[in-house]
């Protein structure tokens, strides 16, 4: 494995002395320094005895620290993404603060921020909440010693080439696929790696049966390799320059890109997230999940259906016909699968209710799961072509796309994150669980602000497009449709606002967590007399 | 241990195996056939490849991520053909590698809008968009017209784009590196071999500034060839009902 | 190929492949044998640590 890095080091270097352009020479040195510190953690390793012990005295020994460092890089990337985004948010209403440079322009930002929440952020939380449940329900430690510490590190490396790169312009344009061809071939070989280390540990595991919170994992994971390597085939101009041309054109490039771009929503938004629900919801409201059988039902017909849907992002346009009404009917389909793995999330809480009321952190994952069904049931309202003929194009979309991501993928990462931070660092709780209900309270508000202002801009907006006066012209200009979205744009900046400050609430809770203070606080709910502590929710 | 383990290995690669053959077929059914239908791109007239100074242009519109809030793809609805002209047909992209039609209007859509606006207002707009549109909220642009235009291995790119496809010739290729800046040199000796290689190609003093070749001429070149290519007059939409 | 044949194919041997296939995952799921199996399987996250 030395001997890989080294040669890979040496590539890097060469890359740096032959690169055509700023960009390239400026990853080839980053690619050299991951290497050189790759090599020199392998050296520390080898002289670390206990390092690669499986078993101790008959008991797993699970491999935490790699999930550890994923928790941390979860909540660094989380704040980051939700700053990008509300940075661009202010962008919108207020145009100045793009600064007339190129490095803080919209254009380039806003890919910035995509990759930061559903790369950077999710995907640290579902590598590090795969890890933990793939161990502790196999009852196995996690296959390969170097190879889970290369996929977290390798992924970190991933989104700081992709990240850096649209600030200096590299970027195929391609949305949510924007890293360029030589990035792509880098997370291919990290992605590869991650599958080779989760089928490992299935392999490895101790029980009869694979927990279906594994199946959405692994579909996750063999999906997003098959979609990934499909939409990414393209032809760099040269070895040593940044610019690649697509192998597809046009109407099929399109398809591909959406073929591509929904199912990064399916699998690793909705597929990765639901191996999350399908674990910890369970764990906190400490009762096995609802209908086992209906989770089994729920993930075939899941991933059955979802790979048809993404002709829908192109409903009117030069694809053809018979591939949007395929992508209609297919989008339509999929609202019973995710109303049948909403309940099932939902009624594991059966008998518990009361424990909405005590605890914040199951009031968390609950409300993430009523938000997959809310964006479960509008996401196949706007596939219908009447509706889609409306809301494409407007800011309907983008306010669908974050009451799913700012509601469902990240109220239950947060959920798993508070779950997860004291039983990685063995601490009898969490700081505090007042803070987690104030995270709760002040990122429900800025849920509701972005989207309503979302839905009101949105369809505002449409019907502004559409509109006719009584002399049959149309009655606005594109510019007068701009101006008027300007007050919306300024509640959904506050509404991101509000998320971002929820999510600084939660880093400074689990930073306080780790350090192993604990503050001192009423139970939740309990009458205002009664000195009780809280012990820690199970 | 209590059961067997060969057969355990092979549950969890008959899971994978099956996922796989599952996810599979969607994508296999719906975007196959995109290549081998005879009715998915109209038969037209008029398309060409992008000439490379319209192809350096189009980088550009890339590496600022224009597409984020400009589609180029017109819907065939009323509103939106009385507002930017023909809906789009598929005809129109398929040099496009990668297709540039977008998800979202921020801005308006740009599938037509060569030939709107005349070059010295695309100079205006870019380097302050709110000077000549003051409720606009683009951001700006000045370094276009400040920055030299560099295209390493102008051929090079061009032959790359022939790998994948776009009939680029071999004198198209040759010449490429002296087109890149005869375009935007109407005075230049190559300005009539532009357009001779690449009919309906505009040659212009594109940024207004004649002493330089800039990233602002190659974006400029290229929107004012977007939409325009294909010969209305001539395309029969009755003969391409899919 | 033309749109005709196209939607005759999908609304004929897909619709009997998408119907094998649900009946197929519903026989899994609610097999009687694997009761059992199932419900172990769903108490497995609380055993653990």
């Amino acid at each position: 494995m030395g001997l890989v890095l080294a040669i890979a080091g040496i590539m890097g270097l060469f890359l740096v002395a032959n690169a055509q352009d700023g960009a390239m020479a400026f990853h080839g040195y980053l690619f050299v320094a991951f290497c050189a510190l790759g090599i020199f953690w392998m050296i520390k390793r080898h002289y670390d005895e206990a390092a690669g012990l499986v078993e101790v005295e008959g008991e797993v020994r699970y491999n935490n620290a790699v999930v550890r460092a994923g928790v941390i890089a979860s909540l660094f990337w989380g704040v980051v993404g939700f700053l990008a985004g509300l940075t661009i948010a202010l962008q919108l209403a207020f145009p100045e603060l793009n600064f007339h440079l190129p490095w803080t322009n919209f254009g380039r930002l806003r890919p910035v921020h995509t990759s930061a929440v559903i790369f950077a952020f999710g995907g640290n939380v579902l590598i590090a909440t795969s890890f933990h449940v793939v161990q502790r329900t196999c009852r196995a430690r996690l296959a390969g010693e170097w190879a889970p510490w290369f996929i977290f590190w390798g992924y970190q490396l991933f989104i700081v080439l992709a990240a850096s790169g649209y600030v200096l312009g590299v970027t195929q344009s391609k949305e949510y696929a924007e890293p360029e061809w030589y990035i792509d071939l880098w997370l291919t070989i990290v992605w590869v790696v991650y599958l080779l280390v989760f089928l490992g540990t299935l392999m490895k595991r101790r029980e009869p049966h694979i927990y279906v919170a594994n199946w959405f994992y692994l579909a996750f994971i063999v999906t997003i390799a098959m979609l990934h390597i499909v939409n990414n085939l393209a032809i760099p101009v040269s070895l040593s320059g940044s610019k690649s041309y697509q192998l597809f054109s046009g109407v099929q490039d399109a398809l591909t890109q959406w073929w591509y771009g929904h199912n990064a929503v399916g699998f690793f938004l909705t597929a990765g997230f639901l191996g999350i629900m399908y674990y910890f919801v369970p764990k906190q409201a400490n009762r096995p999940v609802y209908s086992y059988r209906l989770s089994i039902v729920h993930f075939w017909s899941l991933i059955f259906l979802y790979i048809w849907a993404g002709p829908h992002h192109l409903h009117y346009t030069a694809l053809p016909d018979w591939a949007q009404t395929l992508g209609m009917t297919f989008s339509i389909m999929l609202w019973m699968p995710s109303w049948g793995g909403m309940i099932n999330g939902l009624m594991t809480l059966s008998g518990a209710w009361d424990k909405l009321r005590t605890d914040p952190i199951l009031r968390m994952l609950a409300v993430s799961v009523a938000f997959y069904g809310m964006s479960t049931f509008e996401g196949p309202v706007m596939s219908i072509k009447a509706v889609n003929s409306l809301s494409h194009y407007t800011d309907w979309t983008v306010g669908h796309v974050h009451s799913g991501a700012l509601g469902w993928v990240g109220f239950v990462s947060f959920g798993a994150i508070y779950y997860l931070v004291p039983k990685l660092w063995n601490r009898e709780r969490l700081y505090s669980l007042a803070l987690v209900s104030l995270h709760f309270w002040t990122a429900t508000i800025g849920i509701v602000l972005y989207i309503t202002a979302m839905w009101v801009s949105g369809i505002l907006q449409g019907l502004m497009w559409r509109a006719y006066d009584s002399l049959g012209f149309l009655e606005y200009s594109f510019v007068e449709t701009v101006e008027a979205m300007h007050p919306f744009y300024v509640i959904r900046a506050l509404g991101g606002l509000l998320y971002l400050l929820g999510a600084v609430i939660m880093v400074y809770n689990c930073w306080r967590t780790i350090r192993g203070d604990l503050r001192e606080e009423r139970r939740i709910g309990a009458p205002a007399a009664g000195p009780a502590t809280v012990t820690a929710a199970e | 241990m209590a059961f067997k383990h060969d057969v355990i290995e092979k549950n969890s690669i008959l899971l994978l195996v099956l996922t796989l053959v599952v996810v599979s077929i969607g994508g296999l059914v719906e975007i196959a056939p995109l290549f081998y239908l005879e009715s998915t791109i109209e038969k037209v007239k008029g398309m060409r490849p992008y000439t490379p100074l319209e192809l350096a242009g189009r980088n550009i519109y890339i590496r600022e991520g224009c597409y984020n809030c400009h589609s180029q793809m017109v819907r065939p609805l009323r509103d939106e053909e009385e507002r930017y002209g023909h809906y789009s047909l598929a005809a129109e992209s398929m040099y496009d590698h990668p297709f540039q039609w977008g998800s979202k209007r921020t801005g308006p859509d740009l599938a037509r809008v060569g030939g709107r606006y005349s070059d010295s207002w695309h100079v205006a707009h870019m380097a302050d968009p709110r000077s000549v549109v003051p409720e606009s909220i683009m951001p700006g642009y000045p370094f276009l017209a400040e920055t030299p235009l560099v295209m390493h291995d102008v051929a090079g790119h061009l032959s790359t784009n022939r790998t994948v496809g776009v009939p680029y010739n071999d004198e198209m290729i040759e010449m490429a590196e002296q087109d890149l800046a005869a375009q935007a040199n109407p005075d230049s000796e190559g300005a009539d071999g532009v357009l001779e290689r690449y009919p309906g190609a505009l040659v212009s003093n594109f940024d207004g500034n004649a002493e330089e070749l800039t990233e602002l001429d190659a974006v400029i070149a290229y929107l004012q060839v977007l939409g325009t290519l294909v010969d209305f007059e001539a395309y029969q939409p009755e003969a391409n009902y899919r | 190929m033309h749109y005709e044949q196209v939607a005759h194919f999908a609304s004929t041997y897909g619709l009997i492949y998408f119907i094998i296939l649900f009946a197929g995952v519903l026989a899994y799921a609610f097999w009687p044998k694997n009761k059992e199996k199932f419900e172990e399987a769903a108490r497995r996250p609380l055993e653990e640590d």
